[in-house]
């Protein structure tokens, strides 16, 4: 069954490409997965039968690897759950330019389908090639229908992102031939790697590749200036899915099968991680257009969910952390996208997203307004919505090992640093949204339509979901026990 | 049948075709090919049945079967050569106005039906090279291909470029020759024989391993020219830019595959177990590997011609499968070992290559320019051909789910099993390599724009159903890439 989730995608694509209208045929495959997706995780919460989902079948013998899709646990539910709705959303309030449909509508669907495939296999060899599938329509769409300097923007990128995917390769086949094996569960079956210097080389090969995809300080040059660019479903679908690939992988692969190596790294871990938090958090606030300003923003929250990682890795059982983390990996999936979606929004009916030239947009867009105010609330991380859950749990998982009479470890001394970043936060979305929506309306606000009906479909179902995970965090956390 | 009936047919039929040409209608050349391509689809059917010699009986005593072998790997590469020519054969069909324009009538197509005919004298050279047991048979295999090839490279001789890559294949190919003779006649001296298996068997028991050491040094020189592999490679770019597409293509894949299973077949005695020599030739092999993977990939860096680079990447992926041999490890039931490698990766790369040269030959003739912006645009123009060129690049850069990346796969894990470290790292400074350059063609397809006088590139039928199936196969292999497997036994 899990298998129809990728079908469904491709034949999409194929069908795209054979003239079926891109639009139609897009939104009708994203809406299948998002149904299939629920499904999946409504049967996967209530009942044992979810193994009835699982598909896999061998595709070489030896070395022995299968395509193998599998519920495997809460986390890979949740980010299939992350994926199919961002993929709606995206796919839905997205607008192609004139006659480039089918490129439009159909990249962002091997997109989607990558990603999804990504977090469902449970074979090393899927995970990684699944990833990279998505990769590259990425790059041809930033390159193709990009904003500004869209070609060395583009050409940036893939540098950078392939050259982190090679590093990637190189320690995930060192750590298939240290365990033996390419299926994950089996590798989790033989519980850490024994060999205490491997351990250490391997995470330090994760690390950097991982972090390279997850645009981790000083490795995140490449991000903001490519979601400024991208499309906006582009922009979704990376920011809000496909980077969350990096952070699945160190979770899912990282902190069980190699814990001395990661705490052997904990120290520069922290340091580039407040360097996501702090330096890429001040980056936002100087920014001058709304684009550049999300672009940074995303590639600071990253700087939480490695904190989350980095309690997991330091010494002693930490039972909050990895739910966190997951959560907070879904909320700002989310939220991202919805941001990004709306910015999209805001540039079509003003024409703009220089933050100095707009004004006033909330009198002739009310919805608008209430819409973006909500998702950048979330992004601050305000009670109330999915954020605050997922950024409060890592905090307390920060200090869970916390012994008084050792003092402050390394992971707590970041912790405090990095709350410091709520408060950026709060400075540069308030402003913006105060540029954007309040004071007196300019030229380009004045007349500017408001969101319609059908553009509001993805908006609400994003906002909903922020909402429903931030006044009841257990609809996944659950998902996690 | 007698594995043997399927050079005899092939030669046959090129005599055949030859007739044909001779007697047949001046002015359209199409019907010799199609008629050489059927019978080497007929052959390539044969191939399946084929039969070597059994224990006992009468045919296993023929003095034949002394430097004649069928085994799996005859098979799997006679099969190579006989798909490698019938592409290459189509692809011609569709380059027949540029032969002509460059020949003795440039009104008609008479005098291009030999380029029918020669391919097929040269498929025999190979299949014959598949099936080498003997060091002097192997030679005279192996020079009925290199002839042919003198004829083909030159083969448009009202093309400065073609004629300069003519006389620079035939003066290099001769200095290989040079070594190659000089090598066996090493060999020779230091064994006292020509066999191959009888080389392996007396192996252990050979005293002083130098003057072998030095034959082999030169074998694998002179191999390393077929191949395309350093220090051999320097004919490589010229001869690939100036000769016809489709020599290029059957050079880069027909000629490098019949190489290599020539080298396997002469490495194979020298490591067996016990073999004075294994380290030796594994460092001269290593060695090799290395420095094709350097010069190839820094090299094709710089290219803005697509045929160049081509050329150049030709000789990284010799580097890549040096790469597996140098970390030579037997082949067992349940594990893939070198030869494998070497033989999966050779498939793999004749359809990324072969593809991606039915597309250069159409841009060829339609837009009169080889080089990379020639591409530009593609995207807009022909979205359906610029979709499959970028599965075809992303495979030769050896992306994931793809076919190209299993070959890969396959040579680094046999180099970090082998411990050539320092290899590995090259090899991956290599593939980024391979990365950035590759990309650099899907970069002007998709993100440039089109010149505004650039002619739409339209395949015409051959080629466009060739490189849809070399496309979907590239795209089916990457995800199950078992069945090229069952096809080595």
């Amino acid at each position: 069954m899990l298998l129809a989730l990728l079908l469904i995608p491709l034949l999409a694509f194929a069908a795209i490409l054979s003239g079926s209208k891109a639009r139609t045929a897009a939104t009708i495959a994203a809406g299948l997965n998002l149904v299939l997706g629920l499904a999946a995780a409504l049967s996967f919460a209530l009942s044992d039968s979810s193994r009835l989902w699982n598909f896999s079948v061998d595709v070489l013998q030896r070395p022995h690897i299968q395509l193998s899709l599998e519920l495997f646990d809460g986390m890979s539910v949740i980010m299939l759950l992350l994926s199919v709705i961002v993929t709606f959303a995206a796919v839905f309030s997205g607008k192609a330019p004139d006659g480039r449909e089918k490129l439009y509508y159909g990249s962002s669907l091997l997109i989607s389908a990558g990603a999804i495939g990504a977090f469902l296999s449970t074979d090393l060899f899927f995970f990684y090639a699944f990833h990279e599938l998505a990769l590259i329509p990425t790059f041809l769409m930033i390159g193709m229908l990009g904003r500004g300097d869209r070609k060395a923007i583009a050409w940036k990128i893939t540098i950078y992102l392939g050259f982190g995917s090679l590093v990637l390769l190189a320690g995930l086949v060192w750590l298939a031939s240290a365990f033996g094996t390419f299926s994950i569960p089996a590798m989790l079956e033989q519980g850490p790697l024994a060999d205490a210097s491997a351990q250490k080389s391997i995470a330090a090969f994760l690390i950097l590749g991982f972090g390279i995809l997850v645009s981790l300080f000083p490795f995140h040059s490449w991000a903001a200036p490519a979601y400024a660019s991208a499309p906006a479903p582009t922009a979704m679908l990376h920011a809000g899915v496909l980077k969350k690939f990096g952070l699945y992988g160190l979770l899912r692969l990282a902190v069980p099968l190699l814990p001395d190596g990661l705490s052997a790294w904990l120290v520069p871990l922290c340091v580039l991680l407040l360097g996501n938090i702090v330096w890429v958090g001040l980056v936002t606030i100087s920014q001058k257009r709304l684009d550049g300003m999300l672009g940074n923003s995303s590639v600071m929250h990253m700087g939480y969910i490695f904190l989350g990682i980095a309690a997991l890795a330091a010494p002693g059982l930490n039972e909050i952390a990895l739910p966190a983390a997951v959560l907070l990996m879904f909320a700002h999936g989310i939220s991202i996208a919805m941001l990004f979606g709306l910015a999209d929004r805001i540039e079509r009916v003003t024409g703009t997203l220089d933050l100095q030239k707009l004004g006033g947009l909330a009198k002739s867009a009310p919805a608008l307004a209430f819409l973006f105010g909500l998702v950048g609330m979330a992004s601050i991380g305000l009670p109330g919505l999915a954020n605050f859950a997922g950024e409060v749990m890592i905090f307390i998982a920060s200090f869970v090992n916390y012994d008084p009479a050792a003092g402050l470890g390394p992971v707590q001394i970041t912790c405090i640093i990095a709350i410091s970043g709520v408060v950026i936060s709060a400075v540069y979305m308030l402003r913006a949204y105060r540029s954007i929506f309040q004071g007196p309306a300019v030229d380009c606000t004045r007349k500017a339509a408001d969101l319609t009906l059908s553009d509001r479909i993805p908006a609400v179902l994003l906002a909903v979901t922020l909402l429903a995970v931030g006044i009841f965090p257990n609809l996944l956390l659950s998902l996690l026990k | 049948m007698p594995a043997y009936y399927l050079e005899a047919l092939t030669v046959v039929l090129g005599l055949a075709l030859l007739m044909f040409e001779a007697f047949g209608p001046a002015h359209n050349k199409r019907p010799i090919g199609m008629f050489a391509v059927f019978g080497l689809c007929l052959i390539l059917t044969f191939n399946f049945f084929a039969v070597g010699p059994k224990e006992g009986s009468a045919m296993a005593d023929w003095p034949l079967w002394n430097f004649y072998q069928f085994d799996s790997l005859a098979r799997f590469y006679k099969g190579f050569a006989l798909v490698c020519t019938i592409l290459v054969l189509l692809m011609a069909m569709d380059f027949r106005s540029i032969l002509s324009r460059f020949t003795e009538n440039p009104e008609s197509e008479d005098g291009t039906g030999e380029f029918f005919a020669l391919p097929v004298f040269a498929c025999a050279g190979m299949m014959w090279m598949a099936s080498a047991k003997d060091l002097i048979g192997a030679f005279v295999a192996l020079e009925l291909v290199t002839i042919t090839f003198y004829v083909l490279v030159g083969y448009m001789r009202r093309n400065v470029g073609s004629l300069e890559a003519g006389v620079k294949y035939l003066i290099l190919g001769a200095l290989s020759t040079g070594f190659l003779v000089y090598g066996i006649a090493w060999i020779y001296g230091a064994t006292g024989t020509m066999n191959l298996d009888q080389i392996g068997e007396m192996m252990p028991t050979l005293e002083n391993p130098n003057a072998l050491l030095f034959g082999i040094a030169l074998v694998l020189v002179a191999l390393g020219f077929k191949v395309g592999a350093v220090p051999m490679q320097m004919w490589i770019p010229d001869v690939y830019q100036g000769a016809p597409t489709p020599t290029t293509a059957f050079l880069s894949v027909g000629s490098k595959a019949a190489g290599f299973i020539l080298t396997i077949r002469v490495l194979q005695p020298m490591f067996v177990e016990g073999s004075p020599v294994a380290t030796s030739v594994t460092v001269i092999l290593g060695i090799m590997a290395a420095a094709s993977l350097l010069v190839g990939n820094l090299a094709a860096l710089a290219q803005s011609n697509f045929k160049r680079l081509l050329a150049y990447s030709s000789i990284a992926h010799a580097g890549f499968i040096i790469l597996a041999l140098a970390a030579w490890k037997s082949d067992t039931s349940d594990e893939l070992g070198s030869i494998g490698a070497v033989s999966f990766y050779l498939a793999t790369y004749l359809l990324m290559t072969l593809a991606s040269f039915f597309v250069l030959a159409q841009v060829r003739i339609q837009t009169d320019s080889e080089e990379i912006d020639s591409f530009n645009g593609l995207g807009r123009r022909n979205p359906t051909l610029a979709l499959l060129m970028t599965v075809i690049m992303a495979a030769m850069a050896g992306v994931p789910l793809t076919a190209g990346f299993w070959g890969k796969f396959f040579v680094f894990s046999l180099a970090v099993e082998a411990g050539l470290w320092w290899a590995v790292g090259i090899a991956f400074i290599g593939a980024a390599a391979g990365f950035y350059y590759y990309f650099k063609l899907i970069r002007s397809m998709w993100w440039n724009e089109p010149d505004r006088d650039t002619a739409s590139v339209v395949l015409p039928q051959i080629s466009r159903i060739s490189v849809m199936t070399l496309t979907a196969l590239v795209v089916v292999l990457g995800f199950w890439p078992q069945p090229i497997l069952w096809l080595l036994g």
